[in-house]
């Protein structure tokens, strides 16, 4: 089933561009293109039109945020288009921005967790099928923020775990076997979590995860 | 308004202050006179500092006017060296120059108005007492020698006075601008004093960049060269043990992996310490935005500037920013912070203003020392507003040129 998703790959390191085409082809994605910088980025984007983009923030011309402003392009062009960020650095700013559109289908991570290899194949299937995956990094300070903000104080131990572990694209069967916990028990915490966060219920868990992050980063 | 009606009242505090002025100077001549005899030694520098007391309120005066005069004064109080001052014989050329240069400014200030009152409120009631006692009555080119003479004078009294009060503050203006040529840094005392603050920045700055690198060699050293060590000798052992004991191998490399992601954390830590990504990728709107949504406080960035400023203009903006914030959320009991950038007129402005309960004290803490100092290779300056129960304002200043985006 993999093998249909096509895979565009974007990342100036050769060892790591390598790395990455290896990795994914192992677990079955097409790798349709793999560039080293931001021009052939927007090029492989428009003319491959790929299922899902894995893309390194800073890349040449500029080595600024290159491949970030591509991503959000993108996204702009093709609403809730799937994209993975990483990046040696993982910003605030820059989660919310990917946030911003409130399509999902996003996942921004710290390159290092490449080297676990069946997380990081997890994340890019996650946001292949519009969900997402925010570094723990990234849920860590939102919920300190929220806490020094009183907003989250009255989340439980459990609760943040399990808050984190949706936020980084993990799915409820998944959450259940890491906290060895039962399903319907991961689905209980999640509605405490939205009661006590007095957000509106929904069905979908990947708007559910959206609103939880738009309400942290407020 | 208040300015023009102050105008007389200064003017008149300008005359005083000249007459004191030419005493004072011919005691400090005279008393420099006296050095050769010997005695001048302890009665010069203390005419010396009273010449200043009274230049010192010359530029006062000449501040409320809208003329800022610096002090020009240096370091010296020694009999000698004040002697050797160029900045006291200047002081004495004030002193003699004022009445015949300065005078006639302030005198029409204050005449014109009073002279205007007396035709209007005074003449009318004695002019007959005048010309009984056999006085000359003119008001101006007006005869004055009936009632209908003195009435006339009234409107030329009212327009001198309109007059008066309209031209006082130029006047003084103009006359607080000669001051200040000589009572102000002369080119030579500015250079010397710009010289003097150039060498200590420069050396501020080079301490701290040799300080900043000694951290640097010390934390990779210390952090994630070690780390790289332990890594390497893992996957040694795990290599060799691969055969004989593959569970032994396979912890060793889940030790090693760990290690790497710790070098990183640090290596990623360093690198934020030294140029944040976000000021790499961004400027320093988006870094100080990004500085905002990192910190526990509410923080709330406004930002005007019409593009980037230099590199290093940024960073010390943004440190700055950086260590504000931070002491704002250690000490100052504050929920919001607004901080707010602006460009105008060639200078980098930025606003810390915080709602917490003030009482910071620049003295106190080296971290505000810090700041003075990273802004002042720049020429850049520093201010805080922290009265006791809050809140506190702080603003950096930094003149700088900015390439538009």
């Amino acid at each position: 089933m993999r093998d249909q998703v096509r895979v565009v790959v974007a990342e100036d390191l050769f060892l790591i561009r390598d790395g990455l085409v290896r990795m994914l082809t192992e677990h079955g994605f097409t790798v349709v293109a793999a560039v080293d910088n931001g021009p052939a980025l927007r090029r492989a984007l428009a003319e491959d039109r790929p299922d899902v983009a894995v893309v390194d923030v800073r890349l040449p011309p500029t080595f600024t945020d290159e491949g970030l402003q591509a991503a959000i392009h993108a996204r702009r062009q093709r609403p809730g288009f799937p994209v993975l960020v990483l990046s040696q650095y993982v910003e605030q700013l820059y989660a919310r921005e990917l946030l911003a559109d409130g399509a999902g289908a996003v996942g921004y991570l710290l390159k290092d967790r490449v080297s676990n290899t069946g997380q990081f194949i997890d994340a890019v299937e996650s946001v292949a099928g519009g969900g997402i995956a925010m570094d723990p990094q990234v849920v860590a300070k939102l919920l300190t923020r929220g806490d020094a903000r009183g907003r989250t104080a009255e989340l439980s131990p459990r609760e943040r775990e399990v808050l984190s572990l949706i936020a980084a694209g993990r799915s409820n069967a998944a959450i259940a076997h890491q906290l060895t916990i039962s399903a319907s028990a991961v689905t209980k915490h999640i509605a405490g979590i939205f009661g006590k966060l007095h957000l509106p219920e929904s069905e979908d868990d990947n708007r559910r995860v959206l609103a939880v992050l738009a309400y942290l980063h407020r | 308004m208040r300015t023009r009606f102050a105008a007389p009242v200064r003017a008149l505090a300008m005359l005083c202050l000249s007459v004191v002025g030419i005493g004072v100077a011919v005691l400090v001549v005279a008393s420099a006179a006296l050095m050769l005899v010997g005695v001048g030694r302890y009665v010069f520098p203390s005419a010396v500092s009273l010449l200043r007391r009274v230049t010192d309120a010359a530029r006062w005066l000449a501040g409320r006017v809208g003329v800022e005069i610096e002090r020009p004064y240096g370091p010296e109080t020694g009999a000698v060296a004040l002697l050797k001052a160029r900045t006291t014989w200047r002081d004495v050329l004030w002193a003699v120059l004022e009445p015949i240069i300065g005078t006639w400014a302030a005198a029409l200030a204050l005449g014109m108005p009073l002279y205007g009152v007396y035709g209007v409120a005074v003449q009318p009631f004695v002019w007959q007492a005048n010309a009984r006692a056999g006085g000359a009555n003119a008001y101006g080119v007006i005869h004055v020698t009936s009632t209908a003479t003195a009435l006339a004078a009234i409107p030329v009294g009212l327009a001198l006075i309109a007059l008066g009060l309209y031209i006082g503050p130029k006047l003084l203006r103009l006359r607080a601008r000669w001051t200040g040529a000589l009572l102000g840094p002369s080119r030579t005392t500015a250079l010397e004093h710009r010289v003097e603050t150039l060498v200590e920045t420069r050396s501020d700055s080079v301490d701290a960049q040799a300080a900043e690198l000694r951290r640097i060699e010390r934390d990779l050293h210390d952090g994630a060269q070690a780390r790289l060590v332990a890594v390497g000798m893992g996957l040694g052992n795990a290599e060799r043990l691969f055969d004989e004991d593959p569970a032994a191998a396979r912890e060793l490399l889940a030790v090693a992996r760990e290690a790497s992601a710790k070098a990183l954390d640090e290596l990623r830590d360093l690198v934020r310490g030294v140029h944040p990504p976000v000021l790499a990728d961004r400027g320093l709107a988006d870094a100080i935005r990004a500085l905002a949504l990192d910190s526990l406080l509410d923080v709330d960035v406004s930002a005007e500037l019409p593009g980037r400023p230099t590199p290093p203009v940024e960073s010390a903006v943004y440190f700055a920013v950086n260590e504000l914030l931070a002491n704002t959320s250690k000490h100052a009991g504050a929920v919001a912070v607004r901080v707010a950038l602006d460009y105008r007129n060639g200078v980098l402005t930025c606003d810390v203003v915080d709602d917490g309960g003030g009482g910071a004290d620049p003295a106190r803490g080296t971290g505000l020392r810090g700041i003075h100092s990273r802004l002042a290779v720049f020429d850049g300056t520093i201010a805080i507003h922290s009265p006791l129960g809050g809140p506190t304002r702080i603003r950096l200043e930094v003149p700088c040129a900015i390439r538009s985006a």
